[in-house]
């Protein structure tokens, strides 16, 4: 077992704790800082990988900015455990059942992705500079131009909406 | 893989050059406490720190000492591990931006061997910059909520909401930058700033980018939460903000951090826009002394440079009354990241026209 | 039309910023000269205990009880001083000189006790004028601090001029 093979290890175990602890917490803030202790490690597992430039962008991006922003709600409303509302059955129920789907096309991704490597090895020295900056954005504005625009355009909807609901409604505003 | 090219040496090195690097900027942000009393002294016709040795050389001693043997509270209500680590994460997030800062040309010596003054060259240095600077704004968000303080929780609030506004235009001011220089890497972009004339014009970015310059600069007051942006704190108008529960050390570490930053950031300006280490008549210099000396001089250069940055802070919050919180918004979103977008295009314009 | 009284105030500019006024950055440079021009001034505070700003050559202080020049007390315990003081600061008794004393009071008649409340006194002076035998007067220094009221009155012995 050479450096490398411990260090993933050892973040690896690290990045499922973490992510247990997102879910068994009992303290929303707890939670969400746990995910951004999960983000940070997954970081590292980028930069095991050679992608550096995916590394601080999801540092910059979800611990930076969205978990702030998380922090920030969270922080401004009274979370207590008794103050939780009690969960209507049919909710819980439609939970299972929606967290089960999931957990199935995971299951399916994962035994598809190990059949499919089947009698396969990766070279692992030769692969890994797809996470480089250069080579990325090649990659985003040449093979992917069009999924990349598509996203882009998702944001922008997601901006004017964001506008339409931050702006004054002026019939509905309350009289000075 | 990579990591099997690190040998032990190499490694000892890195310690080295970070243990240096972290003493500094302590030292620096120490004396940058005793710089503030003497400015804001001077500007004020008074004398400022005296007593504590020559000239009040010893103040910061004073003041640490002070810090420390005061009565230690953490409040009962208060989630005490996320107490601590508020100031703790200040302290290490201010710290950590220094890691990517080329603080000189590599040393050469006799035998061949070269002595980086940096302490890892990695090629998105710009972004790691910005990235450790989003991550600043949790060490006062924690401290806030841990100490279970309303007036703590909202000023909290108040310094997160303008750190986030102010790191867009930060951002966008970065990517003009970015696109002239072509690269990410902060010594790709020294380099390029070498000397002072290239033959054309001035080789440092900020005769290239003045409008980039100035955004960031103004960016870096609101992200190092000085005045005239030092709302999260206000403590002439609310009472002290974020760190009101805290006391002794750990208020220590949060007053100190922001001194940290300050050198940080005013290094930080300096790599970016003022050339680094770079100084007219480099060349000439270079020729005349070894290189582990020249190493040494342009690191001394990129330190006055940054001195003249955290004097020219200084200066600013000694001059200009606080913003209010909505002028404060109204700035950040209304005009410098318009200016930001703007000054985007027009660098994209005149590097096609140029490349044409 | 507005009415003032002295010609120095100022009406608040309430016009719409300008251009100028918007871009800040004209304001915070003559911020910056004024602040700035202010680092070659002379200083408005002194080292205080070393270097001592002079009095004024009317500034009424402590008070000292005089001697004569034969080294006797000039006070006679007449009491005018206690008179004359508006704010009712100074308490005397008076002795009689015994034989074997003259070389220390003057008159047959001396103060026994002589005490000054400094915390009533205003340094009026009054008492230095009052006094017909140039006993009493108003030096150049002022009452240090002090941690309790009782050490603010000022004894005979505190008042006394010391020995030449």
């Amino acid at each position: 077992m050479d450096i490398y093979q411990i260090i993933f290890w050892v973040l690896s175990i690290f990045t499922l704790g973490c992510a247990i602890g997102v879910i068994m917490s009992r303290s929303p803030i707890n939670s969400v800082l746990f995910l951004i202790l999960t983000f940070f490690s997954i970081s590292a597992h980028y930069v095991m990988m050679n992608a550096q430039f995916l590394a601080i962008v999801n540092i910059i991006v979800y611990a930076g900015a969205i978990m702030v922003l998380f922090l920030f709600v969270l922080m401004l409303m009274n979370l207590n455990s008794d103050t939780e509302p009690q969960k209507n059955f049919l909710i819980q129920f439609a939970g299972v059942i929606s967290g089960g789907a999931l957990l199935l096309v995971f299951v399916a991704a994962i035994k598809s992705t190990f059949t499919g490597l089947e009698g396969k090895t990766i070279d692992l020295s030769q692969s890994t500079d797809i996470g480089l900056i250069k080579n990325l954005g090649t990659m985003l504005f040449k093979e992917y131009v069009f999924p990349f625009e598509i996203a882009s355009v998702l944001f922008l909807s997601a901006m004017v909406g964001a506008v339409v609901i931050g702006k004054k409604d002026k019939h509905l505003a309350p009289t000075e | 893989m990579f990591l099997l090219a690190i040998t032990i040496s190499f490694i000892i090195q890195k310690i080295i050059l970070a243990a240096i690097i972290i003493g500094g900027s302590l030292g620096i942000a120490l004396y940058a406490t005793w710089a503030e009393r003497k400015v804001s002294a001077v500007m004020q016709d008074r004398r400022g720190p005296t007593r504590a040795g020559p000239f009040g050389l010893l103040q910061p001693l004073a003041d640490g000492v002070k810090m420390f043997m005061k009565e230690e509270i953490i409040p009962i209500f208060s989630n005490k591990f996320l107490f601590i680590l508020g100031p703790s994460l200040a302290m290490v997030v201010a710290l950590m931006s220094s890691a990517v800062i080329p603080w000189g040309p590599d040393m050469k010596f006799a035998d061949g061997t070269s002595f980086s003054l940096q302490v890892a060259d990695i090629n998105i240095g710009m972004l790691y910059v910005f990235g450790v600077v989003s991550l600043g704004v949790y060490g006062v968000m924690l401290g806030a909520w841990a100490s279970n303080n309303k007036f703590s929780l909202l000023s909290g609030l108040r310094a997160a909401a303008q750190a986030i506004s102010y790191e867009l235009a930060l951002g966008l001011s970065m990517i003009s930058l970015v696109m002239m220089t072509g690269s990410l890497s902060l010594n790709d972009i020294v380099s390029q700033q070498h000397g002072f004339w290239d033959g054309n014009w001035f080789s440092w970015n900020v005769f290239k980018q003045p409008l980039a310059f100035l955004i960031f600069l103004v960016c870096s007051f609101a992200e190092l939460n000085r005045a005239p942006f030092d709302l999260a704190e206000c403590e002439s108008e609310l009472i002290g903000g974020y760190h009101t529960e805290y006391s002794s050390l750990k208020l220590g570490f949060y007053l100190f951090a922001e001194y940290i930053s300050m050198f940080i950031t005013s290094v930080i300006i300096s790599t970016l826009f003022f050339g680094g280490y770079n100084f007219p008549g480099m060349d000439a210099v270079a020729a005349m002394v070894p290189s582990p000396l020249f190493s040494i001089i342009c690191a001394l250069v990129l330190l006055t440079k940054a001195i003249g940055f955290i004097l020219f802070f200084m200066f600013i919050r000694w001059t200009i009354p606080r913003f209010r919180y909505d002028q404060l918004m109204n700035l950040g979103w209304k005009s410098l990241i318009p200016l930001a977008l703007i000054n985007m295009l027009i660098t994209g314009a005149v590097i096609l026209y140029l490349n044409k | 039309m507005s009415f003032t009284i002295s010609d120095k105030s100022k009406l608040v500019d309430r016009r719409p910023m300008t251009f100028k006024d918007k871009i800040y950055l004209p304001a915070i440079l003559g911020g910056l000269k004024v602040t700035l021009g202010h680092i070659l001034k002379k200083k408005a505070t002194i080292n205080y205990p070393e270097v001592q700003r002079e009095f004024s050559s009317t500034f009424r202080g402590l008070h000292i009880l005089n001697k004569d020049e034969e080294n006797r007390e000039r006070c006679t315990a007449c009491g005018l001083c206690a008179l004359s003081c508006p704010a009712e600061a100074i308490t005397m008794e008076s002795a009689e000189r015994k034989p074997g004393e003259e070389h220390l009071y003057r008159e047959e008649k001396y103060a026994a006790k002589y005490e000054i409340n400094m915390l009533r006194c205003i340094f009026c002076g009054l008492c230095e004028e009052a006094c017909p035998k140039d006993a009493i007067y108003l030096t150049q220094t002022f009452a240090p601090a002090n941690y309790d009221r009782k050490g603010f009155i000022y004894k005979k012995e505190d008042l006394l001029i010391p020995n030449k």
